[in-house]
């Protein structure tokens, strides 16, 4: 290392990208100098990814410049920023699994001796390549999709590396990978850098980023919260960084002490192959919020009490009855709904009209001949009383806005008069009005009686609505809170920097 | 360290020649017991000139369907291109080339139209080929009755009938064919695309790849090879023939190849090899079928039998391999 601080490969000023108005990044300050590896981090939704995609071409921002190696780029596309030296390895890799290591490394820059592609070339310069970053054992005609995930990384970053990359972005790399692979990985991460190579780090799990990183840049709701030296602080603090908001808006009144009532379903020891050991009890009459990042299970969760995709192990007990999930239409007869955080995907059938998607779940339960004015006239009733606002009731659905849209699918499944129901992320894409009618909807359904689980990402929504609060982390119930926890306590317990609560 | 270099990258699909060597064999003692002889000279021919002009179709539809595209206008093609070459040859040897020429230009024109509709206008490559498909036969319907035009006696002579021993010309013609298409997938960038944008067209897209170029000229070479087996029944039956393409089910024949030959019809793995193999083992059936005489129908239920065990025995191993 000389003294002289060296150049930035990576400077950008005043960053910011909005989506329809808006604004999910602003005014963002960051730089990268060769060989530093430089972290980003913040909740889900702070904008990482948007960042991320900016840098590498994805998105064109909107506000800012950027600078790359001492002079000021725009990307016109992934590509472009490519040849200019900037790699990205994604979350979910960008690999041909039919292809071998080296088609794949020199895909759509193959080297061409003669007019025809130089197999040996291509061999062989995959080879010095895995060779240069300790990977030489790693044939380069070996087929990827017969190499395990840790490998695959490894054949993302030499692809990246062949188009003389000088900035790494590396988003959430370990998300997919086994402890000791980790390992593997810091060591190339380290060996990059001594190459010269500036890394820009995304994760959202604080050790790797205190392991690996020399600075740290956190994000909140799009924007810069600040950029410390990894030295400098502690976990404690760069959490506190990554919450620091107060609880403005408003959320329906709690549970009274009295009012949440027997166990209504039990789990014990549930587990399939995304959850392990989970343990739960929902009571009548609460709101149960869970937290936790994304892909800690907590969508499993939610999947496999409704049957969606089962508990392959363990026990699950409605109102003190064992019961077998085996299918969302098991779980529905026994009175189980779910409305899940994809609405668009699988909440609703956007052609349809409004009265046909709320009478979906009614239709699928009962035969269609069976009571059917009767069916209707209740269904809208309850279009009525969660007030949908559409032109009509034959309005097809994906006209209305996403607030309507998700009182429908909830008069949907009120139609069934159920005694537990999942919310995955029931405000997400959401407008404010509307959040509260359908936080005092699920509020009104607890002190009806009926058991509320509550998915949340967003951490003030999760800690105003919830009487309890478990967290996930790695398929696992990482700990419970009581009603008035504090945002710090749910990201410690998500990210993992607070020892396991007792339970 | 080593570099690998003999180790494939992955097997070729050797199943298919598995599946070839059983059937003729099966059949060459099914054929012995019922007194016929399925080695002959005559059969021979007439099995490698029926894999030829199957063969030129199918190694076409190789290109599309590992490009993860269709082609179901390619009996189409064939019809026209054998009125195409035959009415500009009109018996004359001189206008052997030029009708050739024409007949191709033609065929490569519909490849770009299919082309074009599948990347740019971004309509499914099954519903945009049968809509160009059903756009021909309208053509073909409206516009002849029967065969039409006259192939030039030199082609008839060579490509027609012509042979070396047992092999007719034809099928070294496919042979030749075959080898071009192999060399282009596996040796050029265009083949290595080709094949990266039949997996994940977003991968390719993200690696640099112009996938839309890549998928229109895969149209067009597919429609080559269409307008050449087109050339070859012309040459055969020595006139234009408007329905001897759909006659031969060349379109879903052509695909059947493809996919005994192991390629996925998703895209993105395949190989000419393996449809050369799918293209003799159908020519083998059916030879088989002929020396025993069977009746016409059962022959469709057994090759539709065949078709449906082969893929189902590649989607076994696939799912094999995933696990």
């Amino acid at each position: 290392m000389s003294d002289p601080p060296p150049s930035p490969l990576l400077t950008l000023r005043g960053i910011g990208k909005s989506f329809l108005g808006v604004r999910v990044l602003g005014g963002v300050d960051l730089d990268v100098v060769p060989g530093e590896v430089h972290a980003v981090v913040g909740e889900n939704g702070a904008g990482k990814s948007t960042l991320m995609k900016v840098v590498s071409g994805g998105y064109a921002p909107d506000e800012g410049t950027m600078e790359f190696a001492g002079v000021p780029r725009t990307f016109r596309g992934p590509r472009d920023a490519q040849r200019a030296g900037i790699g990205i390895v994604h979350q979910e890799f960008n690999l041909l699994p039919e292809r071998s290591v080296a088609e794949n490394v020199y895909l759509g820059h193959e080297p061409v001796r003669r007019g025809l592609v130089d197999r040996a070339t291509m061999l062989g310069r995959t080879a010095e390549l895995l060779a240069s970053i300790g990977e030489g054992a790693l044939p380069p005609g070996a087929r990827v999709g017969d190499l395990g995930v840790a490998r695959q990384q490894v054949v993302e970053i030499v692809k990246a590396l062949a188009l003389d990359a000088r900035l790494l972005i590396m988003d959430e790399p370990t998300a997919a990978l086994a402890d000791h692979e980790v390992e593997q990985l810091y060591t190339l991460v380290r060996r990059l850098q001594r190459r010269g190579i500036g890394v820009l780090y995304v994760s959202h799990r604080i050790r790797e980023v205190f392991d690996l990183a020399s600075r740290i840049t956190v994000l909140k709701d799009g924007r810069l919260v600040t950029t410390v030296d990894a030295g400098d602080v502690g976990a404690g603090q760069l959490v506190r960084h990554m919450v620091g908001r107060d609880l403005s808006s408003y959320y329906p009144g709690r549970a009274a002490p009295g009012e949440s009532g027997a166990v209504r379903l039990a789990v014990r020891d549930g587990g399939n192959r995304t959850l392990r050991g989970v343990d739960l009890r929902l009571r009548a009459g609460e709101v149960l919020g869970v937290g936790g990042l994304q892909g800690s299970g907590r969508s499993a969760l939610a999947r496999a009490l409704f049957g969606a995709v089962p508990f392959t192990t363990g026990e699950v007990t409605l109102d003190g009855a064992p019961v077998r999930l085996r299918s969302p239409r098991a779980a529905m007869r026994a009175g189980i709904a779910y409305v899940t955080e994809d609405r668009k995907g699988e909440g609703i059938v956007g052609g349809r009209s409004v009265l046909d998607n709320a009478l979906l779940a009614s239709r699928a339960v009962a035969p269609a001949w069976r009571g059917r004015g009767a069916r209707t006239a209740r269904i809208r009733e309850l279009l009525a009383a969660v007030d949908v606002r559409a032109a009509g009731e034959d309005q097809e659905i994906r006209f209305l806005s996403g607030g309507n849209q998700q009182k429908v699918v909830l008069a949907r499944w009120l139609a069934l008069g159920p005694r537990v129901l999942l919310f995955d992320e029931p405000t997400r894409g959401i407008d404010v009005g509307a959040k509260s009618a359908i936080h005092d909807l699920v509020r009104r359904l607890a002190r009806d009686g009926a058991a509320v689980l509550m998915i949340s990402s967003e951490l003030p929504e999760l800690l105003g609505m919830s009487d309890r609060i478990i967290v996930m982390r790695d398929g696992r119930i990482a700990g419970e809170l009581p009603a008035g926890a504090t945002e710090e306590n749910v990201l410690a317990l998500a990210l993992g920097t607070a020892p396991e609560a007792a339970r | 360290m080593s570099l690998a270099l003999s180790r494939p990258a992955r097997s070729a699909a050797p199943g298919v020649f598995v599946a070839l060597a059983l059937t003729l064999a099966v059949g060459w003692l099914l054929v012995t017991i019922d007194g016929g002889q399925l080695f002959s000279q005559s059969t021979t021919v007439s099995l490698l000139h029926v894999a030829a002009g199957l063969g030129l179709v199918a190694v076409g539809q190789t290109m599309v369907i590992i490009g993860g595209s269709l082609d179901l206008s390619v009996a189409y093609v064939l019809s026209l291109s054998t009125l195409v070459a035959a009415e500009a040859m009109n018996g004359r040897d001189g206008a052997l080339l030029p009708g050739a020429g024409l007949a191709l230009a033609v065929s490569a024109a519909i490849g770009l139209l299919n082309g074009v509709l599948v990347t740019k206008v971004r309509i499914n490559a099954f519903i945009a080929t049968v809509g160009v498909g059903l756009l021909l036969k309208g053509y073909l319907e409206n516009g002849y009755d029967g065969p039409a035009g006259k192939a030039a006696p030199a082609l008839v002579r060579t490509l027609g009938y012509q042979r070396i021993g047992p092999v007719p010309v034809s099928f070294l013609l496919l042979l030749a064919v075959a080898a071009a298409a192999w060399f282009a997938l596996t040796r050029t960038r265009f083949g290595h695309h080709l094949i990266a944008v039949g997996g994940d067209p977003e991968v390719a897209r993200l690696s640099g790849v112009r996938n839309d170029r890549i998928l229109v000229t895969a149209h067009v070479l597919c429609s080559l090879c269409a307008g050449l087996a087109g050339i070859y029944l012309a040459a055969r039956l020595g006139a234009g023939a408007p329905r001897v393409g759909t006659e031969g089910l060349y379109d879903l024949e052509s695909i059947a190849a493809v996919v005994l030959g192991g390629a996925a019809l998703a895209g993105g793995r395949g190989g000419v090899a393996g449809t050369v193999g799918g293209v003799l083992l159908l020519a083998s059936i059916d030879a088989i079928f002929n020396q025993l005489e069977v009746d016409a129908f059962v022959k469709q239920v057994i090759r539709g039998v065949i078709i449906i065990a082969a893929v189902a025995v590649y989607a076994r191993r696939a799912l094999r391999k995933a696990a």
